[in-house]
């Protein structure tokens, strides 16, 4: 059984077919990387599995269940979680509160129960912030606990993302552009970490990235898109090669 | 024949509100922000040309021009001193900024012109054109006349010239627009002097038929639940939906128990809200992410 | 400066997060409940205005504070909550029980106005809200069978087992046990998680969203909270005005509770507080500036209105994080002398990108 499964995903805006027909199977405990040139529709297909859009066309499957119609909310409580290119964090927020917030699908508590803050309130409260400082332990985010999103630079705020999505506690993770402005050390870190991450608590990861050297050196398997195709899919080193590969990314 | 008449007096005060909300709109399309005090914008033109025809006895064919000119360089004045610094502010601060800024001019208005309502004596006052059975006055006749040459006069500006064509760019995208080398400043200074321009002849054309005073601006807020019927950020829509609220309004006045024809517009809107949140003319879309 | 060595997760949890704060917010409590020692008739009823305004104040930080949806009829809540509690008194009901259903009542009026409201944001929330309060406007005016219409609707003086709640002590610590309950509540909400989903909405819908958040419930929520506070705060207000009439709960009272939580300084409870002091103070401000001025400008009709619209202009341009956020900038001056940089709280200016898509 794939843990993700899309079978001929399409979408239209208007007349602009952003991805047309693109099946793909995504494996329990694997990294699989989507690449393509920018417009391939990488992010699109990120959106059209967090139910951000709707498929035109097609069905995604997790865990065998059908997730094309769900809520959006409702991805999240399945145990799919996903970072943003350019980052969607909560700017006028401490990170702690950010992470806090990734915890909201384990809610078990309800509003009257926290208006009047009840034990139960109070002992979820202490649960919640235990799963976060195992996460800010995991990623080195001590220093930035208390600071306010919008004060922080832009490659701690990529790691607070994705910490904010391990909080969760997912059993899928999509990271669009994980590396996308981070320097060349954060982004070795960064392949650590994604390593910690997939073998350590065996999160499936999947990632939009242009960086070749991530890409071969994270994932167990590639996809190529271009023009909203799908051009192959395959092991990193055999996709980096792929003809078609080469020629929709430098042209003919 | 009493449908057609109310037709006419609806499509006439929807003019009004239509010429307000496309000061609404403009400004909107333009700088992303929303400017609440266009129908107290509106009431200072009214005296600006009450000011220049009854008390100065300006030739009335000088003293419109002169009015529109005015209200432009308060337009801009406005833009430089009280917007220039919101830009990049969010939507909200300069929503209530404008609101703010309508209470001052209401108070500067009665403290200028006095409260009691003033009239504006135009020469087409008083008459009528009869066809058949129906009677239009010449006042509410202007009105339609002037709202459909202003608009012919907006679509060649928007889609023939120069500044035009930039303005619109600047409206889709400021920063783009920006580095393309479009002032996007002066773009935003222009807008306001545009829609202010807009609101002192809505003001003239309405104050015939309805005596001015400092509250006539609370028909603005009549206007913007139009611009958003019309779906705010489309410039026909702003006109049509202000023809809708004008028209539903003289109907709900003769068919409805009293009141609900203030309540219509507000009513409409909020229909029009929960089955076209995006309104006619739609042009709101997601965040893209 | 203090530094809190923090050996528990719990320390950041409780509302009262270190000694100093018991001491400070423990002495103002003390002098607040010895209000009847020091403070006149006069004062006392100057106090429980304040103490009303900032529950409504409660209500709309709620949903304009932290859950980014900005709401230009509240006056027509308040309004519902002291015409329903007036209507119910007027029946015969003892006060309590119509002090709960007028809160009640205005939050689920609150909750049902949420529904159109669910799906837009930002200026289009806020006309549709605007919308709302002219049509409750028009119809207390016109429902006169219930609301007396333009008559007006007396509100009975509020008694129970023979005590009269309506005497300025009692009114008095009434509203100051209903705000501070009216606090805890919100406090509680805020450390908890549907406080933070509201946080979150406001400020990135998508991204709520994709943490499971509903946002429609979440919205829904805010809206209800927020009225059903301005709603209690209006039945305390109907026993202010003894009277009620269309004509105290019209736009500019809406402009005038969006003033407070702005002046005061949005996203924080405190500034709830200075907004309401702000607001309740004001009249007499500007009472004071008409003696003090020639007769012809102190006789401009408008003139109070004008005065809030100047203020808010002013806020909104040299201080948008209000008085709350001014204190902190002075606190943090003193706190870090020499080192103090004016560049902390500057704003970053920027082009705005448009949502729209032509």
């Amino acid at each position: 059984m794939s843990l993700l499964r899309a079978e001929e995903i399409s979408v239209h805006f208007g007349g602009v077919k952003a991805v047309q027909e693109v099946s793909f199977s995504v494996e329990q405990g694997e990294v699989f990387s989507i690449v393509g040139p920018n417009g391939a529709g990488k992010t699109t297909i990120f959106n059209l599995v967090s139910r951000i859009y709707d498929c035109t066309h097609g069905h995604v499957f997790f865990e065998d269940q059908d997730i094309t119609r769900v809520p959006t909310h409702a991805v999240a409580d399945l145990g799919i979680a996903r970072t943003f290119q350019n980052t969607e964090l909560f700017e006028q927020e401490s990170v702690l509160n950010n992470l806090l917030i990734g915890c909201h699908v384990h809610r078990n508590t309800n509003l009257l129960s926290e208006l009047f803050f009840l034990p139960s309130v109070r002992r979820q409260e202490l649960d919640f912030r235990q799963k976060v400082e195992d996460v800010i332990d995991l990623l080195d985010l001590q220093s930035y606990r208390e600071q306010i999103i919008g004060n922080l630079p832009y490659g701690v705020r990529k790691m607070v993302e994705i910490a904010r999505a391990l909080c969760l506690q997912p059993k899928l993770l999509l990271l669009d552009e994980p590396s996308s402005g981070l320097n060349p050390e954060e982004t070795d870190d960064l392949s650590f970490w994604l390593e910690d991450i997939n073998e350590e608590l065996g999160i499936t990861v999947i990632m939009v990235e242009h960086d070749m050297n991530l890409v071969t050196q994270a994932s167990d398997r590639v996809m190529a898109l271009a023009d909203g195709h799908m051009v192959t899919i395959g092991e990193p080193q055999e996709v980096q090669n792929h003809p078609e590969v080469l020629r929709a990314y430098l042209g003919d | 024949m009493e449908v057609l008449q109310l037709l006419i007096s609806g499509i006439s005060q929807g003019c009004v509100y239509g010429l307000i909300a496309l000061g609404f709109v403009l400004i909107y399309k333009a700088t992303e922000m929303v400017n609440f005090a266009q129908g107290d914008i509106m009431m200072l033109g009214a005296y600006v040309a009450i000011t220049f025809i009854s008390l100065w006895e300006v030739p009335y064919y000088w003293a419109v021009p002169a009015t529109i000119l005015v209200m432009a360089t308060v337009g801009v004045i406005l833009e430089r001193v009280l917007l220039r610094p919101m830009i990049g502010e969010p939507h909200f601060a300069v929503l209530m900024l404008t609101i703010g800024l309508g209470f001052v001019l209401r108070a500067l208005a009665g403290a200028i012109w006095g409260n009691e309502p003033r009239a504006l004596p135009m020469p087409y006052v008083g008459d009528v054109l009869r066809l058949g059975e129906v009677v239009i006055g010449y006042e509410n006749l202007a009105i339609i006349l002037g709202t459909a040459l202003l608009c012919l006069l907006m679509w060649l500006f928007f889609s023939f010239t120069r500044i035009g064509i930039a303005m619109q760019a600047a409206s889709q995208n400021q920063l783009a627009a920006f580095y393309v080398g479009i002032p996007v400043k002066r773009m935003f200074s222009l807008v306001w002097a545009l829609s202010a321009a807009i609101a002192a002849l809505a003001g003239i054309l309405t104050a015939p038929v309805s005596l001015v005073d400092p509250l006539i601006g609370f028909v603005g807020i009549k206007a913007f639940a139009a611009a958003i019927v019309g779906g705010f950020g489309s410039m026909p829509g702003a006109i049509i939906g202000g023809l809708l609220v004008g028209v539903v309004e003289q109907f709900a006045g003769l068919y409805l128990p009293p009141g609900f024809s203030d309540m219509s517009a507000y009513v409409l809107l909020l229909v029009m809200l929960v089955i076209r949140p995006q309104g006619l003319f739609a042009t709101m879309q997601k965040k893209k992410v | 400066m203090r530094f809190i060595r923090k050996t528990r997760y719990e320390q950041d949890i409780n509302l009262i997060k270190h000694n100093g704060q018991v001491l400070w917010y423990g002495l103002l409590l003390l002098a607040l409940f010895a209000g009847p020692l020091w403070l006149d008739r006069f004062l006392l009823g100057e106090f429980a205005f304040v103490f009303i305004y900032a529950i409504a104040g409660l209500g709309l930080m709620v949903l304009v504070g932290y859950t980014g949806l900005v709401s230009l009829g509240h006056a027509a809540f308040l309004a519902i909550g002291a015409y329903v509690h007036a209507y119910f008194l007027n029946q015969g009901l003892p006060f309590p029980v119509t002090m709960v259903i007028a809160t009640l009542f205005s939050a689920l009026v609150g909750g049902l106005i949420a529904i159109p409201a669910l799906r837009m944001t930002g200026i289009y929330l806020a006309v549709a809200t605007l919308a709302f309060a002219v049509i409750v406007e028009q119809v207390l005016v016109h429902w006169e069978s219930v609301t007396g219409g333009f008559r007006g609707m007396p509100v009975p003086r509020p008694e129970l087992f023979g005590v009269n709640f309506a005497s300025p002590t009692v009114f008095y610590f009434m509203c100051l046990v209903l705000l501070l309950g009216s606090m805890i509540l919100v406090m509680n909400l805020l450390r908890s998680p549907a406080g933070r989903a509201m946080t979150a909405v406001r400020d990135s819908e998508t991204s709520a969203e994709s943490m499971g958040i509903h946002l429609a419930r979440t919205k829904t929520l805010a809206f209800a909270l927020s009225a059903g506070f301005t709603g209690l705060a209006g039945a305390l207000f109907a026993h202010r005005l003894t009277y009620l009439a269309p004509d105290a709960f019209t736009i500019i009272t809406s402009i005038q509770l969006l003033l407070m939580v702005v002046v005061g300084g949005l996203g924080s409870l405190h500034g709830v507080i200075y907004g309401a002091i702000f607001i309740g103070l004001l009249p007499q401000g500007i009472a004071i500036f008409r003696d003090s001025v020639p007769a012809a400008v102190a006789q401009i009709p408008g003139l109070e209105p004008a005065i809030f619209g100047l203020i808010l202009i002013l806020f909104l341009i040299y201080e948008p994080l209000g008085i709350y956020g001014r204190w902190r900038k002075v606190r943090l001056f003193f706190e870090e002398f020499p080192m103090y940089r004016k560049a902390t709280y500057k704003r970053q200016k920027s082009f705005l990108r448009t949502e729209r898509l032509q």
